[in-house]
């Protein structure tokens, strides 16, 4: 990466890893949907802090919110109440600096892989490290797509897709990297290289990342630190440090450590996600016709 | 029919020419000649039945016989009147939908991307949308000055809605997380529109094109019948039809259909190139 240098080497003599990169805080954030008589809340009062060079996991219940979570970090929407602050100042809309790597894959089809990836910088014309085309090319043959630089993306694997986006949003050098479910979509085995792949490109310069996703073991096996997010209106239910070595190794996953980050996370998951589910239930009106038939 | 094509339309032919190597050598061409023979051996018997069998085959029986129609159609390619009305269709096919591609295409965006622009011209344009456009042709007739622009304003009716509603539904459908990519990455409101919207409307202004298209020669058609447009207006091939059956040479009829069938196939494979040109991603596989 361009802007690999003081913050590369203090990952490599293994001094603050923060140093250089960027923070953010999110101050009692609410957000809801709809009209008075039908408003859905869906974060209610969330805080937290995402540490500078920390690969911070965000997981929850399935429809807890955590897409709108990323919208409102990404600008794409504004909180109802409370502040997202980035390096201290206040998030009021969309911008390069917060880049988000989409579920499934937000490559424009009409571009090919070398458009998609130039396609932030050129927009701007604002690219400082010199020759814009040596950089992208650079970055795609980091990335593995040398030979796939002028296909569309409608020829390139689910993996392959993935790796282009990375790429499309590293060459905008945002300060925090938003990845919203990225991996999903994809089968056990691209998956896992994937987060190979993509724990190999943190590593080397740490910048700050918010990873979101709905995967227990994907999640303790990248972070640095686990949010559980808890049932809608979400809230942080609870923080875990997640002190496994790094360069992580997939082996690690079958350690005592691990599996203990696990069965805490999945623990309190399966409480959250036990209280949507009869939540829903119940408002469908499924508990009162248990009732009814004395079970 | 296919020395009829090549003579009069040279340009679509080379075009076809370098890729009959590639039919050739593939079996679906193979199988989709056969069947045109097959079917035009069964038509033949049929037209023929009563001649060999002294009974009438019912129904096809009153039709002229392909071998007729092609006897029919060496006459009738030889007579400057039939090319001319080539010409005089395509003319209206042309100028018909090209003004409503110019128009439906800004007209559909607009509508797309401006609520205040869709709340003020959505609703008459969904309560003129179906009106078919041969309803049209009355009024227009009298509202227009010529027959011709009466025929060209109905040709552009039939091709404009169906372009505006396609342009519209494909720009409303374009996935949010696009626009909201290049929204992070820095896009104005107008690269969105150029960068974003544009692009990702193209396959369904080509759909639009491709249904307007062939709704644009049924209407060209069934206005050069109703116009009877030999007086001020020049014939087309609608024209030609009706003044073979009004002569009583079907075999000149069926010359006349066979030949509009040429002439849409023509022109939807001119919508399709232009498409493949426009959208590379979209010839992949």
């Amino acid at each position: 990466m361009t802007d690999a240098g003081p913050a590369n080497m203090a990952a490599s003599e293994g001094i603050d890893f923060g140093a250089g990169q960027s923070r953010m805080e999110l101050k009692n954030v609410s957000k809801g949907y709809g009209e008075e008589w039908e408003f859905d809340q869906v974060l209610g009062n969330l805080s937290l802090e995402v540490e500078a060079g920390m690969l911070t996991v965000v997981v929850g219940p399935s429809g807890c919110g955590k897409s709108t979570l990323v919208n409102l970090i990404a600008g794409f929407e504004t909180p109802d109440t409370g502040t997202i602050l980035l390096d201290g100042s206040e998030v009021t809309g969309p911008g390069k600096e917060r880049m988000v790597v989409f579920q499934e894959t937000a490559l424009m089809p009409w571009q090919t892989t070398y458009e998609n990836i130039v396609f932030g910088p050129k927009l701007r014309g604002d690219y400082q490290g010199g020759n814009l085309e040596a950089e992208a090319v650079k970055l795609i043959e980091k990335v593995g797509l040398a030979d796939f630089k002028d296909k569309y993306p409608l020829q390139l694997s689910g993996g392959m897709q993935r790796r282009a986006e990375l790429a499309r949003a590293l060459i905008n050098e945002p300060r925090i990297m938003i990845m919203d479910e990225p991996f999903r979509g994809l089968d056990a085995m691209s998956r896992e290289l994937m987060q190979e792949f993509f724990l190999k490109i943190f590593e080397e310069n740490r910048r700050t990342q918010i990873f979101v996703t709905s995967e227990i073991d994907e999640a303790i096996f990248l972070a640095d630190r686990l949010v559980v997010l808890s049932n809608k209106p979400a809230e942080v239910r609870t923080v875990i440090d997640i002190d496994l070595p790094r360069p992580r190794d997939f082996k690690m996953m079958s350690s005592p450590e691990a599996y203990r980050y696990k069965s805490e996370a999945m623990e309190i998951l399966h409480e959250e996600a036990m209280k949507s589910f009869s939540d829903s239930a119940s408002a469908s009106g499924f508990m009162e016709v248990y009732a009814k038939t004395g079970d | 029919m296919t020395e009829m094509v090549q003579s009069g339309h040279d340009g679509p032919v080379v075009v076809r020419r370098s890729r009959l190597k590639k039919a050739l050598s593939n079996v679906k061409f193979w199988r989709g000649l056969i069947a045109i023979c097959v079917f035009l051996g069964l038509w033949e018997i049929g037209s023929r039945w009563e001649s060999w069998f002294g009974v009438a085959f019912p129904y096809v029986g009153l039709i002229p016989a392909p071998s007729a129609v092609g006897l029919a159609a060496t006459e009738v390619v030889t007579k400057i009147g039939y090319w001319t009305s080539w010409v005089d269709s395509f003319k209206r096919v042309f100028v018909g939908f090209m003004a409503a591609m110019i128009l439906g295409i800004p007209f559909g965006l607009a509508l797309a991307v401006n609520k205040y622009f869709r709340g003020i011209f959505f609703p008459p344009f969904e309560i003129l949308r179906p009106i078919p456009p041969l309803a049209w042709v009355p009024a227009s007739l009298i509202f227009w000055p010529t027959n011709e622009m009466s025929i060209a304003f109905v040709t552009f009716l039939g091709a404009f809605f169906t372009i505006v509603i396609n342009v519209l539904g494909g720009a409303r459908a374009i996935d949010v997380r696009y626009l909201r990519a290049a929204q992070s990455m820095g896009a104005t409101q107008w690269d969105l529109f150029y960068k974003i919207i544009l692009p990702g409307t193209l396959p369904s202004i080509f759909t639009g094109a491709a249904v307007g298209m062939g709704i644009t020669w049924e209407v060209v058609l069934a206005a050069e019948m109703i116009s009877g447009g030999g007086t001020q207006a020049g014939g087309g091939l609608g024209f030609f039809i009706w003044n073979s059956f009004m002569g009583g040479s079907l075999e000149q009829v069926v010359v006349g259909m066979i030949s509009i069938g040429i002439a849409g196939y023509l022109s939807s494979s001119a919508v399709r190139a232009l498409g493949d040109y426009f959208m590379p991603w979209r010839r992949l596989f």
